[in-house]
């Protein structure tokens, strides 16, 4: 049973629950995106969708910056001796990509509702004002980086996943059960 | 003789008339031009947005208004209504499909000139893959020259016409159906 820091050997707590809430709200959003722009004009969603979608578009923005930042003050467990050389460089490329795709559609998709120089709420809570205004078609150009990313990314995670059930099934490590938090 | 005297008077005439049958300029450099739309929302009230890119020219005779003719061309991704997710959703697919058709045209074909001084300007509208004849309702708004040694004339025009006669299928509603445009355009003489 892990701590809530991580150590040499597995994910601590903390970090596990970061890792699959920041999965589970990602894969929604990508999903409640696709759902959203379909709605017909008279769907009681059609405000109510993109509603959540930006604000958990935000939050989980924000929980990536804060998983980059507990990542680097608690450290990592060690790299399995046994994965080859080629494993750990495409897997730290992948796990690179996730974060920096994650990140810019959080920050087009700000920015797509932004761009007119309007602020977006944040749950109703608060709103975060816009911060560039006035580029012409700014909205469309960050639409577009927005889509694409957001399909790349379904893609790495999907290869992240096949990934971590190669480890589970075929090599037979504990890279899988290390990120569920059992031994 | 006379014929050569009766020759000049003629060709004064003529030339007198192509003179009065100028070709002007609409003034979009200097943003006295406008081309907006209207349509209901819901029902219940009024939706404004415009076109920020255009360009066009007309001729024009005073003393022969129903031999005028015009055309301008709209850039359809300068949509705008002041709301950057709304454009951007104006210029997708379900709409004008600006990456597709970036451009719409509207150029007239015959004027008719009504008895209180209007005009009647037919036309074909081009607007993404359907070309269809509409008809402008154009009042002069004036004339003469202007403060910097150029001469201008203003007009204000308006059409109405339904979103899916133009392929923009999306379903706003049953009061949005029909979309009205609005040109206010000053020429500058050439």
């Amino acid at each position: 049973m892990p701590g809530w820091r991580n150590s040499c050997e597995s994910w601590g707590w903390l970090a596990i629950l970061l890792h699959w809430v920041t999965a589970v709200i990602l894969i929604g959003l990508y999903f409640l995106g696709l759902y959203m722009v379909d709605l017909s004009y008279y769907d009681s969603w059609y405000h109510r969708a993109p509603f959540w979608h930006r604000s958990l578009g935000l939050a989980v923005g924000l929980l990536i910056v804060f998983r980059l930042v507990w990542r680097v003050v608690d450290g990592r467990p060690k790299v399995l001796d046994r994965h080859q050389p080629w494993e750990q460089s495409i897997a730290k490329f992948v796990h690179a990509l996730l974060y920096l795709f994650s990140l810019v559609i959080c920050i087009s998709g700000y920015l797509i509702s932004t761009a007119d120089g309007t602020a977006v709420s944040f749950f109703d809570l608060f709103d975060i004002p816009s911060v560039i205004e006035g580029v012409d078609n700014l909205e469309d150009r960050a639409g577009e980086v927005h889509a694409w990313l957001a399909d790349a990314l379904m893609v790495l995670v999907a290869l992240h996943a096949l990934a971590a059930l190669k480890h589970h099934y075929i090599d037979r490590d504990n890279t899988l059960r290390k990120m569920l938090g059992v031994p | 003789m006379k014929n050569v005297l009766r020759n000049t008077v003629f060709l004064t005439l003529l030339l007198s008339f192509n003179v009065n049958a100028a070709d002007y300029v609409i003034d979009t450099e200097g943003v006295h031009a406008s081309i907006k739309f209207k349509i209901q929302h819901l029902g219940y009230s009024w939706l404004y947005g415009r076109f920020n890119r255009f360009s066009g020219t007309f001729s024009y005779d005073e003393k022969a208004p129903e031999a005028s003719k015009i055309s301008v061309t709209i850039d359809t991704a300068s949509v705008d209504s002041n709301h950057g997710e709304r454009d951007k959703h104006l210029r997708s697919d379900d709409f004008l499909d600006v990456k597709v058709f970036p451009e719409a045209r509207f150029v007239s074909t015959r004027v008719e000139v009504t008895p209180d001084g209007r005009a009647r300007v037919y036309g074909n509208l081009s607007l993404k893959n359907v070309t269809k004849e509409l008809v402008l309702e154009v009042e002069k708004v004036g004339m003469g020259p202007d403060p910097w040694g150029g001469f201008r004339v203003g007009f204000e025009g308006s059409t109405s016409f339904r979103l899916k006669d133009f392929n923009i299928m999306k379903e706003l509603g049953p009061l949005s159906q029909e979309v009205e445009l609005i040109l206010s355009i000053e020429g500058i003489r050439q």
